[in-house]
């Protein structure tokens, strides 16, 4: 079927009838996990955790908000809804991310380690770069 | 229907005279700006997330954002942004609508939801004036060259730091200064969201005046109805990202 408008278009997807009802699961779906993401947010507020429980709990928020990417841009955005040469052409390049956030999170990492050993010429104190000892309002550096 | 299905399988999409992503070209160049716009978005994201794994002390965003509009000093972590978020979830949800009522040549269908679209993106620049102007002017008592300051959250200062043990003024824990660069991320970052949801709205107040002069009912279709829809959507799926790395981890 041509599309009215654009005959390179050939096959026109109309939309199915059910489109509403999968819009309003999509909307209960995102305002769930949203929820959720909010609960763990308070919990970590309100209770004093060790760094590995807050860390995973930080790692099931992230997941949870990638979960609701996907549910925007697969079928708000109907990218779901394309065929499989344009989702790839979208998706592939977006794993450049896995390289850039590894590399530069792990850069901050190091960047925190090297100032607080001075260059690894003394042990690791946590306290190095006291807030205190800034010389104008609001200096860390 | 699994007939229909074959024939679309067997659709030679390469060898011309059709466009082999099936889609039109604007849709096509909204999708790859998009993904430009997400580069952008991310590097913003990712170089305040080098910063803050730079430091050893980072603001606690519970602390930091418990203020709610008429709510006085009340603290309520996280719930303001939480209604910001909600607003722009329900925002993509009625435009979705709209893109809907669009591909049924629902004229009526449009205007309402794209009116509310409208209304909801107004409603969110409307929370974030006010979030912005509650962390500017509320000053905080911070030490400084061992005396005592009021400050407020600005990109060269930050009131956020760790407390001062048993120091109290006007009964208030005097903190230390924050990491500075805490105000520029999250005001550059945010503002740049922002930008995005006003331009956004302009988008979708021009579109809404074109559906109202019967534009897109003589031209027969309502794709640009699409388009506006897709960067919408995109505009909603930053903040959760946004909303993930200032407010919640």
């Amino acid at each position: 079927m041509e599309h009215p408008a654009f005959p390179e278009v050939t096959v026109h997807h109309e939309p199915a009838d059910d489109t509403v009802k999968r819009i309003i699961r999509t909307t209960v779906i995102l305002s769930v996990i949203t929820l959720i993401e909010l609960g763990l947010g308070l919990a970590m507020y309100a209770m004093d955790m060790g760094s590995g429980l807050t860390l995973f709990i930080k790692g099931t928020i992230v997941i949870l908000s990638l979960a609701k990417a996907f549910y925007i841009v697969g079928v708000f955005m109907h990218l779901g809804d394309e065929i499989r040469n344009l989702i790839m052409t979208i998706v592939v390049p977006l794993l450049l991310f896995v390289w850039f956030i590894a590399a530069f999170l792990w850069d901050g990492d190091s960047w925190r380690n090297l100032r607080n050993t001075h260059g690894r010429s003394r042990p690791a104190t946590e306290q190095q770069a006291a807030p205190a000892e800034a010389k104008k309002p609001g200096g860390v550096e | 229907m699994a007939a229909a299905q074959a024939a679309q399988m067997e659709t030679k999409w390469w060898t011309g005279g059709k466009s082999p992503f099936n889609v039109e070209y604007g849709k096509l160049m909204m999708w790859y700006f998009l993904m430009s716009d997400a580069f952008t978005f991310g590097a913003f994201l990712i170089s305040y997330g080098t910063i803050r794994f730079s430091q050893n002390y980072w603001p606690d965003p519970n602390k930091v954002f418990n203020a709610f509009p008429f709510a006085g000093h009340a603290n309520l972590p996280l719930a303001f942004v939480s209604l910001m978020t909600f607003i722009l979830i329900v925002s993509s949800v009625t435009m979705v609508l709209a893109v809907h009522a669009g591909h049924h040549m629902d004229k009526k269908g449009v205007v309402k939801w794209l009116a509310w679209t409208i209304v909801g993106g107004i409603a969110f620049l409307a929370c974030q004036a006010w979030e912005w102007t509650h962390l500017i002017t509320g000053h905080h008592a911070v030490l400084i060259d061992g005396k005592i300051q009021e400050i407020g959250t600005t990109v060269t200062m930050n009131p956020w730091g760790p407390e001062v043990a048993g120091m109290l003024h006007n009964g208030e824990h005097v903190t230390k200064p924050g990491p500075v660069a805490f105000g520029g991320y999250f005001f550059g970052i945010t503002g740049f969201h922002g930008f995005h949801v006003f331009s956004g709205v302009v988008i979708n107040i021009i579109m809404l005046i074109m559906v109202i002069n019967n534009v897109f009912e003589r031209r027969g279709h309502y794709l640009m109805i699409e388009k506006a829809g897709l960067y919408w959507h995109f505009v909603d799926l930053v903040w959760v990202f946004v909303f993930l790395c200032f407010y919640l981890i």
